[in-house]
C-alpha cells in the first residue's frame, strides 16, 4: 500500500519539476548564500559584543511582551470572528489581518501618524500626560503587535473552527456561564492552536523591522532589536555583524516554522 | 523507477545552475547596448552624445539637487537616462563592494569613498565636487526651545543624530567633540534624511543634520546657529566605478556634477564650492 504510494508521488512530470526547482531555489539559495559568506571564525566573538548582546535581550523581551499583548487581546478577536454573527465580519476580518499583507513600513508611517508626538492620540497623550511614545521600548512593542497579531489571530481563529462545538453547548446547557464555558470549554479546546499563533506572533515580533525602525527609531538598549542592528551594522559598513545576525534570526525562524509546520497546516 | 530521483536531481542542478548564470549575466550589459546602437546609427561619425542608463548610487543628502541636475542634463542629452538610488554613503559603499550594478559613486565624506577605492572598485582618482556643513535643526515653531549644541544633552527632548558610522554621524561627533558636548540622542538614523523628517515631523525636538538637508525640508524645519559648526566639514567627493556598464554615460554625468550645471545647483541648495 504504502509502496505503490510511493511509486506514484515519484512520478514527477518535468513541466512541475523545473518550475518548482527554480522555486526552491529562489526561496533558499539566499540562506545558502548566508552560510557560505559567514565568518565562521568570528562568530563568537561576534554573538557575544555587547552591541548584539543588547539587541538579542531587547529583541526577546519586546517579542514575548508582544505575544502576551497580543494572545490577551488578539484571542478574543479570533473568538468573535469564528464564533459570533456580527454585522460586518468579513470587513473586521480584513481590517484586523491587513497587517499580514500590508508592507511594515506604512504601518510605521501609520502608528506615527496616530501615536507620534503631533498624533491624533499620541498629541493628546503628550498634552494631556506628557506622555510620548516614539523613541520608547514601548513603541517597539506596539509595532511589533500590530505587525504581529494577526498571525496569532489568523491561527486561533483556524482553530476555532475547526473545534467540535458541541462540548460548548453540552456546558451550556449544564449552566455554565457563557464566560465559564470560553474558559473552561473552549480555550482547552483550541489550546493547541492558540499555542501555534502564540509561537508564529512570538517569531514574526523578533523578525519585525519596517514599522520598528519607522515609529520607534533606532538606539541601543531601548529600540535597536536584532533585525535593526543587522541593518546598521550593512549600512555601516560591518557586514559581518550583519551576516551573523541574519543568520541568527534564520535559524530561529526555521526552527520554529519546521517545529510548527503540521500544526499551522492544520490550523490553515 | 530508480532512474526518476536521479533525473529529478540533474534537473535541479541545471536549473539552479541555469538561475545562477542568468542572473550574473544578464544585467550588465542591458542597458547600454540597444540605446548605444541607437546613438551610433543617428549620428555616424559626430561626436557620440552620451546614451543609455547610467545608474548613480549617492548620498542621501545629494538627493534633491541630483534629482534637479537628472532633469536638467535629459535636456542637454535626451538620449541618456539617470537612475539614482540614495541611501547612507557607507551602505552604498558596501553594496557596490558587495557587486552592485552602478556607474556612478558620490559619496557624503572622503572615509567612504576611501573605503570603495582601497576595495577596487572604483575607476581613477575620486573627485571632491561639493563640501556641506551641519546645522543644528528644529521643528518651526522651535517647541523645544533649543538655543544651541548644550541642549543636545538635555535628556528631556527628543533628539535625533545619524549614526557615527555614516557620514552625518561622523560630522555630528566632530561637531560634538569640538564643542565639548555628550548628547543624549533617542535615534540613531542611518541616513540623514531620515533625521531631517522626524524633525519635520516635530517628533524629534533637535537633530544634527547637513545645512542643506535643512533647507530642503522648507518652512517645516528652522535652524538654530551654532558657530562652531563652520570647523566641521564634510568634502563629497564622485568616482566613475571601475564595473561601470556604461562608461561613457557615467562620465558625462561626472562632468556634470563636478563642472556646470552641477555647481550650480548644489550652490542653490547650500553645498560649498571645493
Amino acid at each position: 500500500m504504502s509502496r505503490t504510494r510511493r511509486s506514484q508521488d515519484l512520478r514527477v512530470p518535468a513541466g512541475l519539476l523545473i518550475p518548482a526547482a527554480l522555486g526552491v531555489a529562489i526561496l533558499v539559495l539566499p540562506m545558502v548564500g548566508l552560510i557560505v559568506r559567514a565568518p565562521w571564525g568570528d562568530l563568537p566573538s561576534i554573538l557575544g559584543s555587547d552591541e548584539v548582546l543588547t539587541a538579542l535581550r531587547l529583541s526577546l523581551v519586546t517579542a514575548t511582551v508582544s505575544t502576551g499583548v497580543a494572545l490577551v487581546c488578539g484571542v478574543p478577536v479570533a473568538w468573535l470572528l469564528a464564533r459570533t454573527d456580527l454585522p460586518g465580519r468579513s470587513v473586521l476580518r480584513g481590517l484586523v489581518t491587513v497587517p499580514l499583507v500590508l508592507p511594515p513600513v506604512v504601518g510605521g508611517v501609520a502608528l506615527l501618524m496616530v501615536f507620534g508626538r503631533r498624533g491624533l492620540v499620541g498629541g493628546w497623550l503628550y498634552d494631556t500626560f506628557g506622555i510620548s511614545l516614539p523613541f520608547t521600548t514601548e513603541a517597539v512593542v506596539l509595532a511589533q503587535v500590530f505587525v504581529a497579531m494577526p498571525f496569532l489571530i489568523v491561527a486561533v481563529e483556524g482553530a476555532l473552527r475547526t473545534a467540535d462545538r458541541r462540548y460548548e453547548d453540552v456546558a451550556a446547557t449544564l449552566g455554565a456561564s457563557s464566560w465559564t464555558t470560553f474558559r473552561r470549554v473552549t480555550l482547552p479546546g483550541v489550546a493547541p492552536g492558540v499555542l501555534a499563533g502564540a509561537v508564529l506572533c512570538w517569531a514574526r515580533a523578533l523578525g519585525e523591522f519596517g514599522a520598528t525602525v519607522t515609529f520607534a527609531g533606532s538606539f541601543p538598549g531601548t529600540t535597536r532589536t536584532l533585525p535593526l542592528e543587522a541593518y546598521v551594522a550593512i549600512n555601516s559598513g560591518n557586514s559581518d555583524v550583519a551576516i551573523v545576525l541574519s543568520l541568527l534570526m534564520i535559524a530561529v525562524s526555521v526552527t520554529i516554522l519546521v517545529g510548527l509546520r503540521d500544526r499551522w497546516i492544520g490550523a490553515a | 523507477m530508480s532512474r526518476r530521483p536521479r533525473l529529478g536531481a540533474i534537473a535541479l542542478a541545471v536549473t539552479v545552475a541555469a538561475l545562477l548564470t542568468a542572473c550574473g549575466g544578464d544585467d550588465g550589459d542591458s542597458s547600454a547596448a540597444p540605446s548605444e546602437d541607437a546613438a551610433t546609427s543617428e549620428t555616424p561619425a559626430a561626436e557620440e552624445a552620451p546614451s543609455g542608463t547610467v545608474t548613480v548610487l549617492a548620498a542621501a543628502s545629494l538627493t534633491e539637487s541630483f534629482e534637479t541636475l537628472a532633469d536638467q542634463l535629459q535636456d542637454t542629452y535626451p538620449e541618456l537616462e539617470i537612475v539614482y538610488s540614495f541611501g547612507p554613503s557607507s551602505g552604498l559603499v558596501e553594496q557596490v563592494l558587495a557587486g552592485a550594478p552602478a556607474d556612478v559613486l558620490a559619496t557624503a565624506d572622503t572615509k567612504t569613498m576611501d573605503q570603495a577605492v582601497a576595495g577596487g572598485v572604483v575607476d581613477g582618482e575620486p573627485e571632491i565636487f561639493a563640501r556641506n556643513t551641519l546645522a543644528l535643526a528644529v521643528p518651526a515653531g522651535n517647541p523645544g526651545n533649543v538655543t544651541g549644541l548644550a541642549d543636545l544633552a538635555n535628556p528631556d527632548l527628543r533628539i535625533a543624530i545619524c549614526e557615527p558610522q555614516v557620514p552625518c554621524g561622523g560630522a555630528a561627533q566632530r561637531l560634538l567633540d569640538a564643542a565639548g558636548v555628550t548628547a543624549a540622542p533617542d535615534t540613531l538614523t542611518t541616513d540623514v534624511k531620515e533625521a531631517a523628517s522626524l524633525v519635520a515631523l516635530g517628533e524629534a525636538d533637535a537633530a544634527l543634520i547637513y545645512l542643506t538637508d535643512a533647507a530642503a525640508e522648507g518652512d517645516a524645519v528652522e535652524t538654530v546657529d551654532v558657530p562652531e559648526a563652520d570647523a566641521v566639514v564634510n568634502d563629497y567627493p564622485v568616482a566613475v566605478l571601475s564595473e561601470a556598464a556604461n562608461a561613457e554615460g557615467a562620465r558625462a554625468v561626472l562632468d556634470a556634477i563636478t563642472g556646470e550645471p552641477g555647481r550650480g545647483i548644489l550652490t542653490e541648495a547650500g553645498f560649498l564650492e571645493p
